[in-house]
């Protein structure tokens, strides 16, 4: 029976890099994604609004299990072609984490004082230059701590992706699993992976939110 | 004398609370008009109503040829006409006092940054605040702050300011330091609307008292009239002010 060497370790290696891609793609395409559903949120239109909070409500009460396995096997339904595993994971949690940002940046747009919108509208700037100049650059300061914080659950949240027969972490522990059988050592090594990839992230988040408090700007 | 703002019949109504109870009254070019009476009387209200920043329900607004009670108003074009000043500043915490200042003429009026930048320092200097330019407005007492505040409205060249009890949150020496910034512009011949709680100031400055009183006109005149009250309210508001 063979057991645990280097060569599983630099698989593991190989497989958290994507756990980090995976990760990164999730977080820039939620980002971008989020963003726009973000300033829906509070658009002047109500049209607008209730098809942003109707887009929340549905992604964040769906489980990303189930949203990965309707991408992936939906779309072949539709008449497509078998999507790649990368491109299904990729956009499932796209959407998973457009959902979760757009609220939290909303939150944290709409925490900006009212005066300052009423500073700027008083200023004839326009809704837009009152966004980006004024409401936007306070609102990122506000944010920072919770993004940082939810990227972490991002990164977790990857390990879902093997459910569709992406290799990233998780799976690459399961599939070395099945040739070693040797559960308890390579599902502990795999976690410590996940927690050399989460622990500096939450330690920034922490670090962030305390100057943050500091300043109190 | 030409009216740069014309109320007539203003009502407005937060739900049940009826707080403007058919307002009239004019303010010509260079005139500074100072509304007074107690809380609730609708005095604030009246004014953020000059800018736009209350719908009203009933009567006419006329403010520099804008017709405000208009649904299709232009805001935009309003504020460019006329400056407000609040009580709590609400300058941006993000950008110092020069940013500040700068940031309407380069996005509404397009100036270029030198440009802006010198009409910030020449609105700074005119409030006495020159050395502060690159200060952020945490780094300034309260005086200092409405002073910046007060600048960041005259750098957009206004016809016309309002001024929203805007020495209420200051000790008195702070307090002193923005009106007499006050009463430069006044003698610059700034029309102004100024809600004050401040007798000795408005009796001063100010060539027209409007006194308010359950969301209506109550009594109007010039100055002298705080020392000679025709209304017993204002009497009594007087008395108990002094």
């Amino acid at each position: 029976m063979p057991t645990f060497t280097l060569v599983h370790l630099e698989y593991l290696s190989w497989a958290a890099l994507w756990t980090i891609g995976l990760s990164v793609i999730a977080f820039i395409g939620g980002g971008i994604l989020g963003f726009g559903v973000a300033m829906a949120r509070i658009a002047p239109s109500r049209v607008l609004r209730t098809a942003a909070m109707v887009y929340i409500q549905l992604v964040q009460g769906t489980p990303l299990l189930i949203l990965l396995f309707l991408i992936y096997f939906g779309v072949a339904i539709l008449g497509f072609n078998q999507v790649p595993a990368i491109l299904a994971a990729s956009l499932g949690l796209t959407i998973y984490a457009s959902g979760f940002l757009a609220e939290i940046w909303r939150g944290c747009i709409q925490s900006v004082p009212k005066t300052q919108w009423e500073a700027a509208e008083c200023l004839a700037l326009t809704r837009w230059q009152r966004m980006t100049r004024v409401i936007l650059p306070q609102a990122i300061r506000i944010a920072t701590p919770p993004t940082v914080g939810f990227m972490v659950q991002i990164v977790k949240n990857t390990s879902l992706a093997s459910v569709v027969g992406f290799i990233e972490l998780a799976q690459a522990g399961k599939i070395i699993n099945t040739s070693i059988y040797e559960p308890f050592t390579i599902f502990v090594i795999v976690a410590i992976f996940y927690f050399l990839i989460c622990f500096p992230l939450s330690t920034w988040s922490r670090s962030l939110e305390r100057k943050l408090n500091v300043s109190g700007r | 004398m030409s009216a740069v703002v014309r109320l007539s019949d203003v009502h407005k109504r937060f739900g049940a609370v009826t707080v403007l109870n058919g307002v009239s009254f004019e303010v010509g070019r260079g005139e500074v008009a100072a509304v007074i009476g107690q809380s609730g009387s609708g005095k604030s209200t009246a004014l953020r109503c000059i800018d736009a920043l209350e719908r009203i329900e009933q009567g006419t607004i006329e403010v520099c040829g804008h017709a405000v009670h208009d649904p299709k108003l232009d805001r935009r074009a309003l504020r460019c006409d006329v400056g407000i000043v609040f009580q709590s500043y609400n300058l941006f915490p993000h950008l110092t006092a020069e940013q500040n200042i700068m940031l309407a003429p380069t996005c509404v009026k397009s100036l270029s940054k030198a440009d802006a930048r010198t009409l910030a320092r020449d609105v700074l200097a005119r409030v006495g605040l020159a050395e502060k330019a690159d200060h952020y407005p945490e780094q300034l007492s309260g005086g200092q702050q409405q002073r910046v505040a007060i600048a960041r409205s005259l750098a957009m060249q206004p016809k016309l300011m309002l001024f929203d009890e805007v020495t209420s949150a200051l000790d008195p020496q702070l307090t002193g330091e923005v009106l007499k910034v006050m009463e430069d512009l006044a003698r610059g011949g700034m029309t102004m609307i100024l809600v004050t709680h401040e007798m000795s100031f408005a009796r001063k400055v100010a060539s027209k008292i409007i006194y308010m009183h359950k969301g209506t006109v109550w009594e109007t005149g010039p100055g002298a009239i705080i020392d000679a009250p025709q209304t017993l309210e204002l009497r009594k508001f007087v008395g108990g002010e002094m």
